[in-house]
């Protein structure tokens, strides 16, 4: 436009004027484009204001759509952790958040089961460790400790005097597969360790059968098959000890069958090599010892419970221990009853419970020193006792237990005593899984002497929860 | 004797090896015991092995237990090692293979999430539970999530009958949601208000009536409580105000009446499971009168 000014007025005029025109001219043109251009400047400052606001608007809406954004986020937020702290199953917790009033809760069918690690440990077996030390006092020396009527069996009467290391042990268990399940113990007493027990179960036979093979204590009775570390006492009962060297147990198989009935019958048979005593120097081709056991129980109310057994184990040895060679029929009664104000025994109850053991034996005894004489070894002998535990709560219990022997007159052994043990003991447990016990012993094990005897004892176990077996 | 007894043992097990007519169910608590008779009825034969007044922490491998188990087709128990010194006992005493594991086995700790599953597993801290508080019954959501787990293995076990469980799901779903909402209006009084437990049982209800726990008479689980801790619960109880000392209709209530004399917090005892107290007959019964008990001492 300023151009085309110029250029008329250059076009019109002379030279001398030429330049005062020149300049009025621009000026004249300058001013009429000045205004032009301010009434455009405007339109367009005025257009960019509405862009600005335009844009302005847009900036607040985004905003305050960010903030409901965010809110909602949060709001989000909330609910997870709601979720996380109810860790409820999903639409429940959903439904419950935000309308818990009118939505019908909708559950999934079978939930997938929690995740679990998996990693080598998670396939680790059940540990359990028992830890148990003792102080002891006798008024007899315990090497000078004989029984009336029977033999000293090695691990049996009372030990070396002042503290020691009882048994501990360590327990591995776990299933093997699908159809197995495993356990091991391993103990440790004073001066050696051991597999006390290395068996293997199996978990899929039908109709109630269980087979077991390997090393484990006899089911015969009722402590037999029970660790020590469980006892409500400090020592085994005098017929367990001079019987079954504290606690039958062997290489072998058994069979198990628990009926399908309201009363608990559970029948079994064993097969056993007969390397311990009372069955020693693997006879019978290696079957030294065969058992056969029937349990039984039941409750009665809700505040008794009862368990009773008979049991036979058929024992033969080779140069036994107690230098019989020949065959033992070892019969077994026990009976447990149980009363707790709802059954709630850990809480308070009494308990009772005894065994008897008779022994017949048909043989020959030999004498270690004079081992070319032997003479004939017939009769019977048979011990008993009869404990009874009261709880008073959770935490203190104290019981008596008296122990019977009887002694056979005439054989090897011959005695006229019958040897016999009163005890006492009080325990008191911190928790399920500690315990400290006092016992005392007065014991007439023949007929001149007598020893009083006081245990202090510590049980603990460690690692996997312990069963509470009846 | 041995060669008479094992064809004897034989023959005992084909007679038993007979079909039975009617699903066995084997309950460990009496809340899967109830819950099964809303599911089920008189389609099975159900077994409850302890009652609301037993510490099922500390149940015993009793005889009459294995016979029960025994004859099971199914077992309904807590899971997250509840049982743990009792039921893998009874398993393996009742040589019965069929609820060893698979369908027969039933945890319901495993259809739902646990609260509470420690960072850290210390016997030094009571008997603690790896797996999480297991005392969930006093949820109703979760009881719910369980509920219908149950009829769909019940369905599984016994298909047969599968219609009757589905159906039976369903209407107790529809009570149950509609007794939710009744509790939860009837509640809602009680929530933010302070309590004092006597054993750590009641996260469960606490979530879902907001409850505010503010102490545990029994330190450590499994523990009793020292008496330093004991005076430790009179301070808190004088300073806090809660409204009431709860504990289960199991627990002795020596702790919860000694608390109480000392600070004027009424002590009272919740059923905490089926059978608790007269009036919870049935799972229905047992949230009413948890909640009724709770606003009465609220009151």
């Amino acid at each position: 436009m300023l151009c085309y000014h110029v250029t008329l007025l250059n076009h019109y005029s002379g030279v001398t004027m030429k330049k005062t025109l020149l300049f009025l001219s621009i000026m004249a043109t300058l001013s009429g484009t000045v205004q032009a251009d301010q009434q455009a400047d405007q339109a367009r400052i005025a257009a960019l204001e509405a862009r600005i606001k335009a844009l302005e608007t847009n900036a607040e809406l985004l905003q305050a759509q960010a903030a409901q954004a965010t809110a909602a986020a949060e709001q989000a937020r909330v609910a997870i952790e709601e979720l996380k702290t109810m860790q409820m199953d999903n639409t429940a917790a959903t439904a419950t958040a935000t309308e818990p009033t009118d939505v019908v809760v909708e559950v999934p069918v079978e939930t997938v089961a929690v995740q679990t690690e998996s990693n080598a440990n998670a396939f680790n077996p059940a540990i359990s460790i028992i830890l148990n030390g003792s102080y002891q006092y006798h008024s007899l020396n315990p090497e000078d400790y004989y029984v009336a009527g029977f033999a000293s069996i090695e691990g049996t009467g009372p030990e070396t005097q002042g503290f020691s290391l009882g048994e501990s042990e360590i327990t591995f268990s776990s299933n093997i597969d699908d159809k197995f399940y495993g356990q091991v113990t391993l103990s440790f007493s004073d001066e050696e360790a051991g597999v006390e027990e290395a068996y293997i179960d199996t978990t899929k036979l039908p109709n109630g059968f269980t087979l077991r093979a390997g090393r484990f204590y006899s089911d015969i009775g009722y402590l037999n098959s029970r660790h020590a570390h469980t006892d409500y006492f400090f020592d085994r009962p005098d017929a367990y000890q001079s019987f079954l060297a504290n606690q039958y147990g062997d290489d072998g198989v058994q069979i198990k069958w628990v009926a399908p009935t309201d009363l608990y019958i559970e029948l079994g048979a064993e097969l056993f090599a007969g390397t311990n005593f009372p069955a020693q120097g693997r006879a019978n081709n290696g079957i030294g010892a065969q058992t056969v056991f029937a349990h039984f129980g039941g409750d009665v109310g809700i505040n008794n419970s009862w368990l009773a057994g008979v049991s036979l184990l058929n024992a033969d040895s080779i140069d036994g221990e107690d230098g019989f060679t020949g065959n033992s029929k070892l019969y077994i009664a026990d009976a447990t009853w149980k009363w707790a104000p709802q059954g709630n025994f850990k809480d308070g109850g009494f308990l009772l419970q005894a065994e008897y053991i008779f022994d017949d034996r048909n043989g020959e005894y030999t004498n270690a020193d004079t081992p070319i004489f032997s003479e004939p070894w017939n009769g019977n002998t048979s011990g008993a006792y009869i404990q009874g535990v009261y709880r008073f709560n959770k935490q203190w219990e104290t019981g008596y237990r008296f122990d019977q022997l009887w002694a056979d007159k005439e054989g090897p052994y011959a005695s006229d005593y019958n040897p016999y043990r009163n005890s006492v003991m009080v325990s008191w447990h911190n928790s399920e899984f500690s315990l400290f016990r006092l016992q005392y012993s007065l014991d007439q094990p023949n007929e001149t002497e007598t020893d009083n005897a006081i245990y202090l004892q510590y049980i603990t176990s460690l690692g996997a929860h312990g069963a509470h077996q009846f | 004797m041995k060669k008479i007894s094992i064809p004897l043992l034989l023959i005992a097990g084909l007679i038993s090896s007979q079909a039975h007519a009617k699903l066995n169910v084997f309950a460990c608590e009496p809340e899967w015991g109830s819950m099964l008779q809303e599911l089920a009825g008189d389609k099975i034969t159900i077994d409850v092995g302890t009652t609301a007044l037993q510490d099922v922490h500390q149940i015993e491998a009793k005889p009459s237990l294995i016979a029960k188990v025994r004859r099971a087709n199914l077992i309904v128990c807590t899971g997250a090692d509840l049982e743990v010194g009792w039921l893998p006992m009874l398993i393996r005493q009742s040589g019965n293979a069929s609820i060893a594991s698979g369908p027969g086995n039933f945890m319901a700790a495993n259809q739902i999430i646990t609260l509470e599953k420690p960072t850290q597993v210390d016997r030094a801290n009571g008997d603690v539970h790896p797996m999480g508080n297991p005392h969930f019954q006093m949820d109703p959501y979760r009881l719910l999530t369980i509920a219908k787990a149950l009829a769909a293995r019940l369905a599984t076990l016994d298909s047969s009958n599968a219609a009757i469980y589905q159906q039976n799901f369903s209407s107790f779903s529809t009570r149950w949601n509609a007794a939710i909402k009744r509790w939860d209006v009837k509640a809602a009084p009680l929530k933010g208000q302070k309590i004092i437990v006597q054993h750590n049982s009641w996260i469960y209800l606490n979530k879902w009536l907001g409850l505010q726990q503010i102490g545990t008479l029994e330190s450590k689980p499994g523990v009793p409580p020292s008496s330093a801790h004991l005076a430790g619960m009179v301070n808190i109880a004088k300073t806090e105000h809660p409204f009431a000392i709860i504990r289960a209709a199991y627990q002795d209530p020596k702790a919860s009446n000694w608390l109480a004399e000392r600070t004027d917090v009424p002590a009272i005892a919740l059923p905490f499971t089926v059978g608790g107290d007269a009036q919870a007959k049935d799972l229905f019964g047992l949230f009413d009168s948890t909640i009724d008990k709770l606003l009465g001492a609220a009151k």
